[in-house]
């Protein structure tokens, strides 16, 4: 039997590192444009972003599957299903977009997304995500901080509050045409949580461009409160002075404060906060206070009593 | 069809439920949160054996086909079956027999409540259900037992209603199921008095 050595290979046929790396992520973008046209979420619209990683502010833990992040969604302008999203918003047109900066501010503007998209540098963090119906999952989420797009517009000294609108057009969103939620979805943060370095306008996910089931082209993402709270395809994010009417707490005030802070002390009104189940895993794990951001965001809530303020 | 004929495809039905389950199962199909899947599943079969259970009279009056009478038993069993695997599937896959958070569901939480109540009250309705048992308690008695069937499929759909976040086409799709099945009833009552 011949074992060859390794001094037996010719220096001729040994591949250079930097073209051994090319190749490598040439077949690895092959195989994921190649698996993206069987799986939903893929399209050809999911364009790879370039972002930094954000390690200071992402979790180690392991992210959720691809695949359930992008097939388990609840979106309910695309049906009320957890799996309606994926199959519902596939033709949802991202483009040509924009998101209006309105109220309380010194320079409101009316930003075409591709160059907000640019206007700020990316990030890759990794958060974790806890719905209000008692699942998780980890998201690798690409965006940049509220922050950023927040001290460019500069809000006057009435802005105390920013709502946040989603698209309303029931020609595309399936679920709009049902008035299941007072449409379009509102949501609010206070200024200060608004500018919290945690929270994120997303724009992608896994390192591409956000699929429509997940909140395309831009949405919100706060992860120290319940998932609810993240509006999905904005259009709209105002200044105002006063507390603004979010669409769950119209829809039922008495289950979804204004707030939803994570809090596993206290239920909502029909099941307990106190676990959760992680996406992918058998057993529940323990909900952490504020889903376990709580040493960077607890100060801001000094003072409230949080089963009031839920 | 004959009577044989009719149980065996009845049999045969009753268990594609379960029988999707397994292979969705055993094909990765079951979603991304597979325990939901499970007990969503198994509540809405629930649901729909009753259904069909309460369906067996009106239809049988009104076709006058009496050998449906002879898989109403059946039916009812079924909707047993799949509340205990719905039942099973809570306290083991979703609560992992953390009974202090079972109890606490089941004080506090009204759909809880309601849903665990109709599962009990069907505990002595199948216990009940053979011929043996019929005979030992008398048909009269054995009747009245079996009419807290409504009052289970009430519970039901009230477990269902209650549960729901907020769209209630699926819940009130078996409410009015069941008004109707159980109008009927009261309609035919009076008519025959």
């Amino acid at each position: 039997m011949l074992i060859r050595r390794a001094n037996d290979i010719a220096s001729s046929e040994i591949t250079p590192e930097a073209i051994y790396r090319q190749r490598r992520q040439f077949m690895q973008a092959s195989a994921l444009f190649a698996t993206g046209a069987l799986l939903p979420g893929i399209s050809e619209a999911n364009v790879r972003l370039a972002a930094a990683a954000n390690a200071r502010y992402s979790t180690t833990e392991t992210p959720t599957p691809y695949k359930s992040v992008t097939t388990y969604n609840n979106y309910y302008e695309f049906g009320t299903d957890k799996s309606d999203p994926a199959e519902n918003a596939q033709n949802f047109r991202t483009h040509p977009w924009t998101v209006s900066i309105e109220g309380e501010v010194k320079h409101p503007k009316v930003w075409d997304i591709d160059a907000l998209i640019k206007a700020f540098p990316l990030e890759d963090r990794t958060y974790r995500l806890r719905c209000v119906e008692g699942w998780s999952m980890v998201i690798p989420w690409v965006g940049f901080p509220l922050a950023s797009l927040i001290k460019q517009v500069e809000p006057t000294g009435n802005a105390k509050y920013v709502e946040f609108t989603t698209l309303h057009d029931p020609a595309q969103m399936a679920g709009q045409r049902i008035g299941v939620l007072d449409w379009p979805y509102t949501e609010g943060l206070r200024l200060d949580e608004a500018m919290h370095p945690l929270t994120l306008m997303a724009v992608g996910l896994y390192g591409q461009t956000l699929p429509n089931q997940n909140g395309a082209p831009i949405r919100l993402v706060v992860p120290w409160k319940y998932g609810f709270k993240s509006a999905k395809a904005i259009v709209r994010i105002r200044f105002t002075d006063k507390q603004p009417q979010t669409a769950w707490g119209r829809a039922a005030p008495s289950e979804y404060g204004f707030y939803s802070n994570v809090n596993p002390a206290v239920d909502h009104p029909r099941w307990s906060q106190a676990k959760e189940r992680r996406i992918g895993e058998f057993f529940k794990r323990d909900t952490l206070a504020f889903n376990g951001y709580g040493d960077q965001v607890a100060q801001m809530y000094r003072g409230m009593d949080l089963r009031k303020y839920y | 069809m004959n009577v044989t004929r009719l149980k065996i495809a009845t049999f045969l039905l009753a268990l594609y439920p379960l029988i999707r389950l397994l292979v969705f199962a055993a094909t990765d199909n079951l979603g991304a949160n597979p325990i939901e899947f499970i007990t969503r599943s198994t509540g809405t079969w629930t649901l729909v054996g009753l259904m069909l259970t309460l369906t067996i009279t009106p239809l049988r009056k009104m076709t006058g086909w009496n050998s449906l009478l002879r898989v109403r038993r059946m039916l009812g069993l079924f909707s047993f079956f799949y509340a205990s695997l719905h039942f099973i599937t809570y306290i083991w896959l979703d609560q992992f027999f953390d009974l202090g958070a079972i109890i606490h569901d089941v004080y506090k939480r009204p759909f809880i409540t309601v849903g665990f109540s109709a599962f009990i009250l069907l505990i002595p309705l199948a216990l009940t259900s053979s011929n043996a048992m019929i005979r030992r308690l008398g048909a009269k008695r054995w009747q009245q037992l079996h009419k807290l069937v409504y009052l289970i499929a009430i519970l039901g759909v009230l477990h269902y209603v209650w549960l729901v976040k907020k769209d209630l086409t699926q819940p009130l799709i078996y409410a009015g199921v069941l008004t109707l099945l159980l109008g009927w009833r009261l309609w035919h009552a009076r008519e025959t008095k």
